[in-house]
């Protein structure tokens, strides 16, 4: 796997369905080359050893139930997508994974989420220490207002790090592949960068507290299909080191860079409440090739959503 | 219901003169010069008490102001320096006591309070409250409490106490809305890098929030230096042959000064007043020049 080529990667069509993600021929694919008709996807290694295991998950917002009776497990140095239709509750499920659901105050779970066999909601567990293992990155871009520098020597700051931050700060930059881009420029805002450079900049800053775990919450979507492709090479290299779970709308995005995929619908009961249920949680392949499941094979070839 | 029946293309001979409409709207321009006539109405009652002012104070705007202390036998060399100096000593404690205070409450009630708790929304709605009390009732209150049973006397401190009291709603009303208008994805990104709360507010909110925070402050301090009601009742007194030393010294300040030399019968005490009204202008100016210079300077994009 070659590290994140900026310009070449520049050049996939990724607003088209058919992209070439074999792991094989990544050259291939950069320069626009051979193109197979079909959607290839990634080779789906068998479940490795399990990061999340989610058993009988319910999240409530007061009394609503927004998620209900959720069961997966989420393998390690994987790519884990989050597919289906808005308020299906895979964002509520995602922020299970680093408690970020705490800071709801009617949020409550209820049921299993086990990271290496400790239990996530225990009552020993420290948030602050779950989030410095289990980074995130947000659905828009949120640098903060300070400068590029600031922004990857501030996890690290915070978390109490002795050592060089320089070399921290230009390590993260160059594992993110924005080195290049922002070297002259470490001390000026990262406001100044582009939207892509932002999000790029957000996983940066989420990989310097050196996480094993990195929740992606629709991260491309307020982003063009240029800055999409250069985060999803971005992604594809970091899986090799870190567990990516990712949220997304965009089923084509799921099919390119994911191992597996959930797939999630809402459930609409007699009085109108919408609970988010887990339909279907496979390799990627068998869920956009040979779904089990109706409401799956009508999500992903457009029928509704 | 039948809807109207589109016609065919209109002809070129129909289509003529279809967009005219009248040169002149005489609604229009009528609301236009009224609203002119509200603003022009500010301006020149302003201009004109500027005008009136100046005109006043221009035999006795000179150095003789600032260099002289008050004298009632002899108002060519009567001056305002303790006046001044108390004004600066006063201010400055206010602001020592009723920034931190009214920011850190500003934090609780932003960051930590759980709005739904009725007694969070209580504390909510008394500040609200507070805020529009008359000063004159924080003097009450300096006078009974503080100087009286708290036996502070009639002093800076006191003084300073109490204007703090009086500022410290708007102090706090204008920081929570500097902190409320840091965005919520700011103190998101922070937690998820593992930042405790305090780290979040301390490194993120906070720097961001300055601005407003500054701006809210420094009009709220510009407040409590044109106050004179509050603090006749704590007992300013109006001839202060001293400056202060300390937080125990007697004091007086500028509104205070000026309130004085006005109620006088000798014509040059007026005008000894109208120049002090100038210069305690060119102050207030001077602050809320600082506070929009801030915010420009300042001012963030997300």
């Amino acid at each position: 796997m070659t590290a994140v080529p900026e310009t070449p990667s520049s050049l996939k069509t990724t607003a088209t369905a058919v992209q070439e993600t074999d792991m094989t021929s990544p050259s291939d694919a950069a320069t626009g080359g051979t193109k197979t008709p079909q959607v290839s996807f990634r080779e789906a290694p068998a479940l490795t050893s399990p990061v999340f295991e989610v058993g009988g998950l319910s999240v409530f917002y007061g009394d609503h139930e927004a998620v209900r009776d959720v069961n997966m497990t989420i393998g390690e140095r994987q790519i884990t997508a989050m597919i289906g239709p808005s308020g299906c509750g895979k964002s509520t499920v995602l922020r299970c994974f680093n408690r970020m659901n705490d800071l709801i105050p009617t949020a409550r779970v209820a049921g299993k989420i086990h990271y290496h066999d400790e239990d996530l909601y225990g009552r020993d567990v420290d948030p602050i220490e779950v989030r410095r293992r289990i980074g995130m990155v947000f659905q828009k871009p949120n640098p903060f207002p300070k400068s590029i520098y600031d922004n990857i020597a501030y996890g690290p700051r915070v978390g109490g790090f002795r050592g060089n931050l320089d070399d921290l700060v230009e390590e993260t930059l160059t594992h993110a592949a924005l080195w290049d881009e922002v070297k002259d420029k470490l001390k000026t805002s990262a406001l100044a960068l582009s939207g892509g450079q932002q999000q790029r900049l957000c996983i940066a800053r989420t990989i310097a507290v050196k996480p094993e775990v990195i929740l992606m919450d629709e991260p491309c979507s307020a982003l063009d299909p240029i800055a999409t492709a250069k985060i999803e090479d971005l992604m594809e290299h970091l899986a090799q080191e870190f567990t990516i779970v990712i949220v997304t709308h965009n089923m084509q995005q799921a099919a390119r860079v994911s191992h597996r995929t959930a797939f999630f619908t809402a459930d609409v009961d007699d009085k109108g409440v919408r609970h988010g249920r887990l339909v279907e949680y496979d390799e990627t392949e068998l869920i956009f090739s040979n779904p089990c499941d109706q409401r799956t094979e009508d999500y992903i070839s457009g029928r509704f959503g | 219901m039948t809807a109207p029946v589109k016609d065919a293309v209109p002809t070129a001979e129909a289509r003529r003169g279809m967009l005219a409409g009248p040169r002149f709207r005489p609604g229009e321009s009528l609301f236009r010069w009224l609203l002119l006539a509200c603003l022009a109405l500010g301006i020149v009652f302003l201009v004109s008490l500027l005008a009136y002012v100046l005109v006043e104070a221009w035999p006795r705007l000179d150095s003789r102001l600032w260099t002289n202390f008050p004298s009632i036998r002899r108002p060519e060399n009567a001056g305002a320096q303790s006046a001044i100096y108390g004004t600066i000593w006063v201010i400055s404690f206010t602001a020592l006591f009723c920034l931190p205070t009214g920011i850190m409450a500003a934090v609780y009630l932003e960051e930590y309070a759980d709005q739904e708790r009725w007694y969070n929304r209580l504390i909510e709605v008394n500040i609200q409250n507070l805020a529009a009390v008359p000063s004159i009732i924080y003097g009450i209150l300096g006078l009974g409490l503080l100087a009286r049973q708290l036996a502070l006397g009639t002093t800076v401190l006191t003084a300073s106490l109490t204007l703090s009291l009086l500022v410290l709603p708007v102090v706090i009303i204008s920081s929570r809305e500097a902190i409320r208008a840091v965005p919520r994805s700011i103190r998101q990104a922070s937690l998820a890098l593992g930042a405790t709360q305090w780290q979040t507010i301390w490194r993120q909110v906070l720097p961001a929030a300055v601005p407003g925070i500054a701006t809210g402050s420094i009009l709220a301090l510009s407040r409590a230096i044109g106050e004179a009601a509050p603090v006749i009742m704590l007992g300013a007194v109006t001839f202060v042959m001293f400056n202060p030393e300390g937080l125990q010294s007697e004091y007086t300040v500028l509104p205070v000064q000026i309130y004085n030399w006005i109620s006088q019968s000798r014509e040059e005490f007026h005008h000894l007043a109208a120049a002090a009204i100038i210069l305690l202008l060119a102050i207030l100016l001077v602050m809320n020049a600082a506070a929009i210079w801030l915010r420009n300077r300042y001012s963030r994009r997300w």
